[in-house]
């Protein structure tokens, strides 16, 4: 992220607590959204519809690198129902757009950096219309050599990615094609390694993961009378997009309105520029409403990847089971376009080490620019690479020790006080042994659960279920165990913050607040936990959430696990000045009746105010009568600091999470099939401010982990940097039959930075569920397994 | 062409419908009915699942002039057609198709019933499986809700009492990308407990 200075000091959380409400903080509510997405009616940013609408549709490009000798549209323009071919010729304004460099074009000119990047766009009144209109488009390349590794990418001939640069990262960078470069060093590693009894060096390659949300890119622009432009779609954040959008267009940003249609999951998928930019220069350009859905096909080149990486750890320990130090190098392939590859590459090397206390480091990440399809945002954001590699690390150095993998992460695990190798002192809960605890604890899962009383194998239970491979021969079990560390927010000096509007009125004599903020849910439930944080700090039961758009402030991003604390923060500390409002008012006229309303601490509660004592001194409805009170302000987290460029040191983050998990597998070892029997989690979430959906977070971000453990993998040949596998066919995420049972633990311990205590939950298990999992293949199978998904040829040996 | 066929028991016709359309794309594109889901359209997610004729199918995967003159349940009419086949069972009618007659007249003016609010879902009747996914928390973002709920409702139908490895086999074709399916199996579970446990009421 673009380096800001803060300006405004952080709110801090007040020492008044209302806790004596219904549907507040802590339970398990349900979502508001849920009937309407139980009966279809919800609106996804696909499902949006005009009168008299067209259809928009991207021609991409075949060749990953290719100079752009002509386009030829004519033919495409004469087909009957087509109202607009455009190529980067007919843009309006800016012809790159970029969340933190511009460097990525609306449409492409001069030449592709890589496969399926768009290049031309058609209008027509129906999609199969515009698909074909599309495909007559003729494109003449001349294709340029190819970068697609650390090694193709800074050898001395190496063509340049990008030329010219001139982002905030260009002057330190050691070589054009490398993004950003952030070495951490602390303390002496080569002095360490000379106590050190044993040391571990390893290699690790991690595969491209795509988010597979299921509600692909979509939405529809609405040309406007004044010129601008109505936009409806999925995004993580709407002000960020606007900010991309505007120069494009050419137009103001007030011009431009931004609501957030229904969003299919996101993931970090998200966070970029997809259609917006594309449609709405359709929309102005035709003088007609136009909606783009991309197919799964197109999904999978319409947003950036988990950034592929190739890992180099060596590790010492001494005989007793101390780690003496760490040295790491951390190669992350940022694709194409830089998205948020920089901001990746800080996560990754100030991560690196893991949950572990280690004084002596030599840490290097980079990030490459290369022709293989753009990565940046994914769930877990560069401390997933790091995770997989750490806890590979961790397993071996224990062995190589003779000690239990886990007592030897307890031992070495962080804690409270803990000087992370930026030397950035960990300052709230980080209950690292205490979560190993508890998923070592659990009991495990029965042996051999395939057999039925008296009847043949129950397949179902058995790797290649189904597929009926098996009835138990050849499976073996294996046990593993894996934790991590994750921060929360944006961090690096970025000026991270999220805007509450908060309305309260009395509506046919009830108090009722009303919420609106600029955040995006994207499944998470946010919506639900925002009206439980205006009932606890309001005192009122009915709450109004407003639909998300850029009539208000920026939330910032739905990412980096930060939307509880943020925009929970933004509305608790909104909703406290709306209350100190309500409470002024009413001082003014009632104070004189009980003198409690100058001594007590007064609060809101059931729709009175009361004092601290429980006495009632008026209800909310004769304070208020039929005044309202709306706030809107800024709220942000404490201030973070950017990590020296050649030290790595600096107070880079706002907040860790830590999750543990234990993971059982079955593995039919003559086949290479692997049956996950149970992943179990348990994580310090700081305050459960709706339990229910905290477990579904943990769940769900450890399934993703699976996936990345056994199946996920998006294949780019080095031959000619395509993709190959871009569908549900061939790129496989976990179905109902390959995820297992995957109970939960929680921890509870506040974080007193964070409202209510909150840590960012959605994050930390996406780490640890893959090197559980890898562990447990291991121990199934003594076999080394050092890459990212382990398929049936690495298991079998016909790789 | 034009094709006529029956959704949620009520007759629809499909007019300038392109050969190579999908039943999908008319139900969401030309009916209104956008609760079917678009995720894939390869027939690899199961988040268009529809029953036609009874039969879960993803309707990405059936073509338009495949459903002359057929019936076809989608999620907007799930609720509807669960309660008439709970009254058909009880009181032995033959209404389980979801087929029980609206002329085509009320189907081009229907509106909301009375009492619903088509903005937040209030006072809209829910069949035992969408409550049970509301009350489970199987629902994140909830593109993958629709297609789940026509699923594991026909697999209610067919199998009331399911055991895990029952509900895992009939919704493997189902992709949920958020929540783990944890969740989902706990719906399903509540459903079945809950209709169990009206069967003993009766």
């Amino acid at each position: 992220m673009a380096q800001h200075t803060r300006t405004v000091p952080a709110g801090t959380p007040t020492e008044v607590t209302q806790n004596h409400v219904k549907g507040g903080v802590g339970e398990s509510t349900l979502r508001p959204d849920g009937t309407l997405k139980v009966t279809g009616e919800f609106a996804y940013s696909s499902d949006m519809w005009h009168e008299d609408m067209l259809w928009g549709q991207i021609l991409r490009s075949t060749v990953a690198h290719a100079e752009i000798l002509s386009i030829d549209t004519s033919e495409a323009l004469t087909m009957d129902g087509v109202y607009a071919v455009l190529t980067h010729e007919d843009l309006p304004a800016a012809k790159n757009y970029g969340m933190e460099f511009q460097d990525t074009p609306v449409l492409a000119y001069g030449k592709v950096r890589h496969h399926g990047e768009p290049v031309a766009l058609v209008a027509a009144d129906h999609p199969e219309t515009a698909r074909r209109a599309a495909a007559k488009i003729r494109i003449e390349y001349r294709e340029l050599p190819l970068i697609t590794d650390e090694a193709s990418a800074l050898a001395p001939d190496a063509i340049l990615v990008h030329e010219n640069r001139d982002d905030h990262h260009s002057g330190h960078v050691p070589h054009p094609n490398i993004v950003h470069r952030q070495p951490i060093i602390r303390g002496n590693a080569d002095e360490a390694a000379k106590r050190a009894d044993v040391i571990v060096k390893g290699e690790y390659t991690f595969g491209m993961q795509d988010q597979a949300f299921l509600g692909p890119e979509s939405g529809l622009a609405v040309p406007a009378e004044d010129g601008g432009v109505d936009l409806y779609v999925a995004t993580q954040w709407l002000h960020s997009d606007l900010k991309q959008i505007a120069p494009c267009l050419g137009l103001p940003e007030e011009k431009i309105r931004m609501t957030m249609a229904g969003v299919g999951g996101a993931f970090g998928g998200r966070e970029d520029i997809s259609m917006q930019i594309l449609a709405s220069i359709l929309a102005l350009r035709t003088g007609k409403p136009v909606k783009m859905v991309y197919n799964r096909y197109e999904s999978f080149f319409g947003h950036v990847h988990r950034h592929p990486a190739k890992l180099y750890y060596e590790h010492g320990a001494t005989k007793d089971g101390k780690l003496t130090h760490l040295k790491c190098k951390i190669v992350l392939d940022g694709g194409a376009y830089a998205s948020s590859t920089a901001s990746v590459v800080g996560n990754a090397a100030s991560l690196s080490v893991g949950p572990y206390v280690v004084d002596d480091v030599e840490i290097e990440a980079i990030g490459l620019y290369s022709n293989n399809p753009p990565c940046g945002a994914m769930r877990g954001f560069g401390a997933v690479q790091a995770c997989f590699a750490y806890e590979a690390q961790m397993d071996k150095v224990a062995a190589k020790l003779g000690m239990d993998p886990v007592e030897f992460r307890r031992l070495n695990a962080m804690e409270q006080g803990t000087i992370m190798p930026t030397g950035q002192p960990v300052d709230s809960p980080a209950p690292v042994a205490e979560l190993l605890r508890l998923v070592k604890a659990r009991p495990m899962p029965p042996e051999r659960q395939w057999e039925t009383a008296g009847e043949s194998a129950d397949v179902r239970a058995l790797p290649g279920g189904l597929s009926n491979t098996s009835h138990g021969e050849g499976v073996v079990r294996g046990v593993g165990y894996a934790v991590g560390i994750k921060n929360v927010g944006f961090s690096e000096g970025f000026d991270d913050y999220s805007t509450a509007r908060i309305r309260m009125e009395v509506i046919n004599g009830e108090p009722v607040a009303t919420v609106h903020t600029a955040a995006a849910e994207v499944g998470q439930g946010g919506v639900t936990i925002h009206a439980q944080i205006a009932r606890t700090e309001l005192g009122v039961q009915q709450v109004t959430i407003q639909p998300a758009d850029t009539q208000v402030g920026s939330a910032g991003s739905t990412s980096a696990g930060r939307q509880t604390y943020m925009t929970g923060g933004a509305i608790k500390n909104s909703c406290e000045l709306v209350r100190e409002r309500v409470l002024e008012i009413g001082r003014r006229k009632f104070g004189s009746y009980h003198p409690a309303w100058a001594n007590a601490e007064l609060l809101l509660e059931g729709g009175k105010v009361v004092t601290d004592g429980g006495e009632a001194l008026a209800t909310i409805a004769d304070v208020l009568e039929d005044q309202a009170v709306e706030v809107e302000e800024e709220w942000r987290h404490r201030p973070t600091q950017a990590f020296d460029l050649v030290t790595g040191q600096g107070n880079g983050h706002v907040q860790y999470a830590f999750a543990a998990h234990r993971a059982v597998v079955e593995v039919d070892t003559e086949l290479g099939l692997v049956k996950v029997i149970e992943l179990a989690c348990a994580q310090d979430v700081g305050k459960a401010v709706n339990p229910l959906s905290v477990v579904g977070q943990i769940q769900g971000g450890t399934t993703q982990g699976l996936g990345v453990a056994v199946m996920e993998e998006i294949i780019v040949d080095p031959k000619t940097a395509k993709v190959r596998n871009p569908s549900f066919t061939d790129y496989l995420i976990p179905t109902i039959l390959d995820t297992p049972t995957i109970p939960v633990d929680y921890l509870e311990l506040a974080d007193p930075n964070a409202p209510y205590g909150v840590r960012g939950i959605g994050e930390a298990p996406t780490l640890s569920s893959t090197p559980a999992v890898l562990a447990a293949i291991r121990n199934a199978t003594g076999l080394e397994l050092n890459k990212t998904p382990v398929r049936p040829e690495a298991l079998t040996g016909t790789l | 062409m034009r094709v006529n066929f029956t959704v949620n028991g009520r007759p629809q016709e499909a007019d300038d419908v392109w050969e190579g359309e999908s039943l999908l794309y008319v139900l969401r594109e030309r009916l209104g009915l956008p609760g079917s889901k678009n995720a894939c359209e390869q027939g690899e997610c199961g988040s268009c699942t529809v029953r036609l004729d009874g039969v879960p199918v993803c309707s990405c995967l059936v073509a338009a002039g495949q459903v002359e003159g057929r019936e076809v349940v989608t999620v907007e009419g799930l609720a509807e057609y669960a309660k008439d086949r709970e009254q058909a069972r009880r009181e032995g009618g033959a209404c389980a198709s979801g087929a029980c007659g609206t002329s085509l007249d009320a189907a081009k003016k229907w509106e909301a019933k009375p009492g619903q609010d088509s903005q937040t879902g209030e006072g809209v009747e829910l069949s035992p499986i969408q409550q049970a996914f509301i009350d489970a928390g199987a629902v994140q973002c909830g593109f993958c809700t629709p297609g789940l709920l026509v699923a594991a409702d026909e697999m209610l139908e067919r199998n009331p009492s399911p055991t895990d490895a029952d509900i895992r086999e009939a919704l493997s074709g189902n992709l949920c990308r958020c929540t783990g399916y944890e969740k989902i199996l706990d719906a399903v579970r509540l459903a079945a407990a809950r209709q169990e446990r009206q069967e003993e009421a009766v």
